[in-house]
């Protein structure tokens, strides 16, 4: 195998997940998108990890790291949907627009 | 292969310790006793931040790569320390009555303020791209919920959305990059990724991707054109001292982590960024400055100006020589000080739980308190870059940094947007003294307090100060520098 | 060559389930394409030598991390579609373009860099174990970034808990201040 076909392959995804965060006005989805991207980043990191072949993982450990901080994410963001929804019943980003964008 | 314990310099990472433990030692107080008085929790806050500051002098003549060459120790990152922990300790004088007004004075605001605090201290001292992502991450996560701690307030809710969502965003594009840094380099080690980077093998447009993302990632959190959108927004729905905060802090710390892993990691490749950094600069400057002209309310005017100032420091980086690097240091401080002192001034202008936030509040309102419209003029003043303060200071020095790199364009494109950024300034200026002030009825006063005069004041004094007697402090800024970065 | 195979398996589904997750109107949808999505990556690792990682992700995210968005979703009852909002067209046909050229650029550079890159594998570094070798590395050389993560884990169960906390009394105190000093003001 080839080390260009997972690269392509975490390219892909990244692209989908941006498309998904400009795209999609629901913030759940949008939350899902960006943790698309973050797992598109882990793919990166696991092939570079293999195909380095350092005596020791970096790119595995980064990767654990990734999947940590994307957790604590999850938490926060969720966390400021469900205030934003008890307040508002919606969590569509074009009508929580008391500030200009 | 027997297993041998990493050797773990404590005195390196005492300030950060410090931090952590007072903030722990404070939610546990808190959680204990929830009706804890909190000018209990705000000074262990300030004695933790005493204590950390007192860690970071000790550590004034060291210079050292640390905790398996992940930290680096160094006179960028003390004074970067010095910064983070002055905002930090102004922050807490100007929260404490604030939030009792608005009443949404809960005890875990003071131990976030400090974990926020340490993340910015760990950003400014990264050696390596593993610990600044985390400390990014860090004192990001701590601001979302910080802006959206005026919960009931739905401005300040829909500030930390949009805050997360852009911040989660920018945050996967820098890991992106640094996955292909690391994929192209084979570390996250800065000197060693600057080692790689000037090897031949090395694919050059790979690279040029690597830095791209990181920089977008960097350029976010310090609110560069064209990636400043959630700025406003979360300025102005934030609580006015968390805004304080993150004018002050995450822009000092965001540019001292740039500063570091552009200098360092990406040294070599400066001829394919600067460039681009050239552009990003000249846009910020010009876009801050314009809108900002337009705004009507105060917190967003001064989240547009801050955005400006991002572009004022991004050219000390673009000069990229040592002088950048100095003036750099030396215009975060003074900024740090200067932005804390008007927004300290915005929660001063109303007794209540509300500021004067539209401008047109602000009218007359120096005839009726002097001492209180000269301070919010001086801070202006600073703010537009006129002599005598410490804003004129520090322009001059990132100017002469970037002629002295042969960016003349640069600085001719800066005086201009100083010139148009002064107008907004200047007219808040002449609406405060030369407007007649409302009549006495209905007229909501001002509500001054210990903690926030004695803040206003430090801010008015080093504003004067570092304008009239700058050299001790561009000493300072200059010898932190002198020897480079360490790593 | 076994691992070519798995790839070519694994790969497609998580391109495959990437997109419907994106096209889902459905966010319960969504949340499930993205189940099969990490599960597709989990395999991935564990096809790329890195078996720990393909573990934890599954247990954490397409377990822990899929369970919370799905609980959040169904709290919501945002299962109903009118509340899922959709893009005006032209920001979604400029999301495409943005996000086609982004794919473009990424896989151009990438294929251009590594097209001779034929992969070893990990056998050397995993010679003792893939958990015993990540283990030994997180608790020497990234002993620090390990516990500053601990750090960032305090702030995110910090605040989780101050954002998504019902209303207290103080805030129920202030809520009728604020609404009587708003018609003074008015």
């Amino acid at each position: 195998m080839n080390l260009a076909w997972p690269l392509t392959l975490g390219a892909l995804l990244f692209s989908i997940g941006v498309y998904g965060v400009l795209a999609r006005r629901n913030a759940v989805l949008v939350l899902m998108s960006i943790e698309l991207m973050l797992n598109a980043v882990n793919v990166n990191l696991v092939a570079f990890s293999t195909w380095i072949r350092e005596t020791i993982a970096i790119g595995q450990i980064f990767a654990l790291f990734v999947i940590t901080i994307a957790a604590a994410e999850v938490g926060i963001g969720l966390a400021i949907v469900l205030l934003i929804f008890r307040n508002r019943e919606t969590i569509n980003i074009d009508e929580i627009d008391l500030l200009k964008w | 292969m027997p297993f041998v314990a990493p050797h773990i310099a404590w005195h390196g990472i005492a300030p950060e310790l410090a931090l952590v433990g007072g903030a722990l030692v404070a939610l546990l107080i808190d959680a204990v006793k929830p009706a804890v008085d909190r000018r209990f929790l705000a000074g262990l806050s300030l004695a933790t931040i005493g204590l950390a500051a007192w860690f970071t002098f000790d550590l004034r003549d060291t210079r050292a790569v640390i905790m398996q060459g992940t930290l680096a120790v160094d006179g960028v990152a003390l004074f970067g320390r010095l910064i983070l922990l002055i905002t930090a300790a102004m922050t807490i004088l100007i929260s404490y009555h604030y939030l009792s007004r608005r009443r949404i004075h809960r005890g875990e605001y003071y131990p976030l303020l400090l974990l926020a605090t340490s993340g910015m201290t760990l950003l400014a001292a990264s050696n390596d791209l593993l610990l600044s992502f985390l400390a990014i991450e860090t004192l990001s996560l701590a601001l979302y919920v910080m802006v959206g701690f005026a919960r009931r307030d739905e401005k300040s809710q829909e500030g930390a959305l949009k805050y997360f969502l852009l911040g989660a965003f920018s945050s996967a594009f820098l890991l992106y990059g640094i996955a292909l840094t690391y994929g192209a380099t084979g570390s996250t080690q800065l000197s060693v990724i600057s080692k790689q980077a000037a090897v031949a093998s090395v694919d050059e447009r790979l690279m040029f991707v690597a830095v791209a993302m990181i920089a977008v990632g960097f350029a976010f959190k310090v609110a560069a054109v064209p990636f400043h959108m959630w700025s406003p927004d979360a300025y102005q729905g934030a609580p006015t001292s968390v805004t304080g905060f993150m004018a002050a802090g995450t822009k000092a710390a965001a540019f001292i982590g740039f500063f570091r892993v552009f200098l360092v990691a990406f040294g070599a490749l400066q001829w394919d960024w600067r460039p681009v950094l050239w552009i990003v600069a000249v846009a910020t400057m010009a876009v801050g400055s314009l809108l900002a002209i337009a705004q009507t309310d105060v917190k967003r005017m001064l989240a547009y100006s801050s955005i400006a100032h991002a572009g004022y420091v991004l050219i000390g980086l673009v000069a990229a020589n040592r002088d950048g690097v100095s003036a750099a240091l030396f215009y975060l401080l003074i900024y740090a000080v200067m932005v804390l002192g008007a927004f300290a001034a915005v929660i001063v202008s109303a007794p209540g739980g509300s500021e004067r936030l539209s401008l047109a509040e602000w009218g007359g309102i120096g005839r009726r308190y002097p001492v209180f419209g000269g301070a919010m003029t001086l801070f202006l003043l600073a703010l537009a870059g006129l002599p005598p303060t410490s804003g004129f200071t520090g322009k001059f020095l990132l100017f002469a940094a970037a002629i002295k790199a042969h960016e003349n364009a640069l600085v001719v494109a800066a005086t201009i947007t100083s010139v148009v950024a002064a107008f907004f300034y200047v007219r808040l200026i002449v609406l405060i003294w030369l407007q007649d002030p409302p009549p006495d009825d209905g007229h909501p006063g001002i509500g001054p307090t210990p903690a926030l005069i004695t803040s206003l004041g430090i801010a008015a004094a080093a504003t004067i100060v570092f304008g009239v007697w700058p050299q001790s402090l561009i000493d300072l800024a200059r010898n932190a520098i002198s020897h480079g970065f360490v790593g | 060559m076994s691992e070519t195979i798995v790839f070519l398996i694994a790969g497609p589904i998580a391109l495959g389930s990437a997109l419907f997750i994106i096209m889902s109107k459905n966010a319960v949808h969504s949340a499930l394409w993205l189940i099969l999505n990490l599960m597709a990556l989990a395999v991935l690792f564990v096809d790329l030598d890195a078996q720990f990682l393909g573990v934890v992700q599954f247990i954490i995210y397409a377990g822990a991390i899929m369970v919370l968005f799905l609980f959040v979703i169904m709290l919501l009852g945002v299962t109903r579609e009118e509340l899922l909002g959709e893009a005006i067209p032209i920001q979604r046909v400029v999301s495409g373009i943005l996000g086609v050229a982004l794919a473009g650029t990424l896989v151009w550079i990438l294929l251009n860099a590594y097209d001779e890159s034929a992969f070893g594998s990990l056998a050397g570094a995993n010679s003792a174990g893939n958990v015993q070798g990540l283990g030994r590395l997180l608790f020497s050389k990234y002993i620090f970034p390990f516990e500053v993560t601990s750090i960032l884990l305090i702030v995110a169960a910090i605040g989780a808990m101050i954002l998504a906390r019902g209303r207290t009394e103080e805030e129920s105190a202030s809520e009728v201040e604020r609404h009587s000093g708003e018609d003074v003001r008015l």
